[in-house]
């Protein structure tokens, strides 16, 4: 029997076939907890009667929505995460490491071939080095800590497949952007999407992870990439026999398949306020900002910081426009320090954040109101994620967004 | 089978859970205390307005976004005793069937029914307008267990033996 990735995954953890459609129950090899959500999960926890963790090692807590403390309020989060922590004898915990969907695959917590799940819709992300995992309420990671499994009904999939050579201002940001513009921000709703061919073959791990993780804007359940040596070389690794066939077979079947054409993409915006209003930056070009969001779960690793960094060296960010950089976690922020990216961020005039999510979901810092505009790398452009229901976002890639701050306005790199 | 009668709010489509419930609410204590925000930035008045008993119709794609949980919850606490929308996201979907709020996927009565209207459902089978029926799939076996049950920490609860 032929198999996608998905179907593969779900096989292997089940140890039966599976078709699209069927209900079965799966074994979470990782599940994680963000600060948020922590008194909600302890709370029904606790309610459903459990008196211990199924397995304490599989579980991460990693606080980022409220760190630091920006209301008082948000300390009893701390407070019942770690009272929690003491009393089922948690040890992966990260109090102040970054941003949770960073920290999975950057720790090692996520391997290909896992089955994961967490109390974030990002969680999408790490099917960058080939693990299924995927969002999922407060109530059924409390059933998940009880039992360590979980219901799934198992995808159709959608393959997507990208071929050639991307031009010098399109980054994986453009191809996600233009794919969710494309499918909807429905189009894929209770499906995989799996991504192929030559250009996403060249791509690095944390470009991968930019497109894995906004497939949830697509309403995807999951985004798969097929693990080879770069995941191998990532996850500091070498493939099982067993996870170098994850891949999916030839003759798999699918619901939907769509091809790019590298060469024919161009740098584009998700405008206000939904995820699939796609726009080439050039039909928006001159329009007035605000500020610019470089960072989040989406573009706030290295790779994005430096993309930044060589548009802005030795240029200055326009006077008006508040230019806001949050490296994605702590790892990121000592790298891009130690590489002299910050420095040059700095001199343009950037304000550097403390690794987190405050900015992108509004919660913390860099709050704007009604009529100001600001382009961001983040994925989410709803009304009043950012400050109030009048701020018009844009979302983009990290190079659209220093060009943009550079002109004041919405700018592509080099032009 | 289980009927009720409702009066109807008419929401667009892809509501997200930011609409729902912003983020700068989700550190409030209870979700009663995140009641009077809810629809907040697209509709400031509407959960001062909603009665116990009031059913929601929306387009396609509802309840997208986060994970928040209470997105659902919120709407259950406001009253909401169901929604009946084109398509949900997934994690809405599940959400909401966990915490026992009645969902039901139906793309005919966006077209018909006016805000302040009455409509009548008749669980797994008919929603009535106006003297019309239109017919609703019923839900799959494993999720109708789990709303029998009260909602999954009931499920777990009688799994652990307390209840």
């Amino acid at each position: 029997m032929s198999a996608t990735m998905i179907e593969k995954i779900i096989e292997r953890n089940v140890g039966k076939a599976v078709k699209p459609g069927d209900i079965v129950t799966v074994f979470a090899d990782r599940v994680m907890i963000h600060d948020i959500f922590i008194p909600f999960v302890a709370e029904k926890f606790e309610e459903m009667g459990f008196q211990r963790l199924w397995d304490p090692d599989k579980v991460v807590l990693i606080y980022d929505h409220l760190v630091p403390a920006s209301q008082v309020d948000d300390t009893r989060h701390f407070q019942v995460g770690n009272a929690f922590v003491e009393k089922y004898g948690l040890t992966h915990v990260h109090r102040s490491d970054g941003i949770c969907h960073q920290l999975m695959p950057e720790a090692g917590y996520v391997k290909p071939g896992d089955v994961v799940f967490g109390t974030d819709s990002h969680t999408t992300t790490y099917g960058c080095v080939g693990a299924f995992s995927s969002g999922i309420g407060y109530t059924e990671m409390a059933s998940i800590l009880g039992t360590g499994t979980m219901w799934i009904r198992v995808p159709e999939t959608i393959k997507v497949t990208v071929t050639g050579k991307m031009p010098e201002n399109v980054t994986s940001k453009d191809i996600i952007l233009r794919l969710i513009g494309d499918l909807g921000a429905d189009g894929a709703t209770y499906k995989a999407l799996e991504f192929a061919g030559d250009t996403v073959e060249e791509m690095s791990i944390a470009s991968r992870m930019t497109m894995a993780n906004m497939a949830i804007e697509a309403g995807a359940k999951c985004a798969l990439f097929a693990p080879d040596e770069k995941t191998a070389a990532y996850c500091e690794t070498e493939l099982t026999k067993e996870q170098k066939a994850l891949a999916a077979d030839r003759d798999a079947s699918y619901v939907r398949e769509i091809t790019y054409r590298a060469e024919d993409l161009v740098p584009v915006l998700a405008c206000p306020s939904q995820v699939d209003n796609i726009k080439p930056v050039k039909e928006l070009k001159g329009l007035p900002i605000d500020q610019v969001f470089i960072g989040s779960c989406t573009n706030g690793r290295l790779e994005d910081l430096m993309a930044a960094a060589e548009i802005l060296k030795g240029k200055k960010v326009a006077p008006f426009v508040k230019l806001i950089v949050t490296p994605a976690s702590r790892k990121v922020y000592q790298e891009a320090a130690e590489n002299g990216t910050l420095s040059i961020l700095a001199e343009a005039g950037a304000i550097i954040t403390h690794p987190g999510c405050g900015l992108c979901c509004g919660r913390t810092g860099g709050i704007l109101t009604d009529g100001e505009r600001v382009v961001a790398t983040n994925n989410r452009n709803f009304l009043g994620r950012m400050g109030t229901s009048r701020v018009e976002i844009f979302l983009a890639s990290p190079r659209t967004a220093a060009a943009s701050a550079v002109a004041g306005q919405i700018a592509e790199a080099g032009f | 089978m289980e009927k009720f009668t409702g009066t109807v709010w008419v929401l667009g489509d892809d509501i997200d859970t930011d609409i729902i419930i912003p983020t700068e609410y989700l550190a409030l204590k209870t979700v009663q205390d995140m009641k009077p925000y809810a629809f907040s930035p697209l509709r400031p008045e509407l959960a001062g307005k909603i009665q116990e008993g009031d059913i929601l119709v929306a387009g396609k794609n509802f309840g997208c976004g986060s994970s928040r949980e209470q997105a659902p919850e919120v709407i259950k606490a406001l009253g909401i005793r169901c929604i009946i929308a084109r398509s949900y996201a997934r994690i809405f979907f599940r959400n909401a069937i966990n915490n026992g709020l009645l969902l039901i996927e139906n793309d005919r009565v966006q077209e018909v029914v006016a805000e302040g209207d009455q409509i009548t459902v008749t669980v797994n089978q008919a929603i009535s307008h106006n003297g019309k029926d239109y017919p609703i799939v019923s839900l799959p076996e494993n999720l109708v267990g789990i709303i029998k049950a009260g909602g999954l920490v009931k499920a777990m609860r009688k799994l652990n033996g307390l209840d």
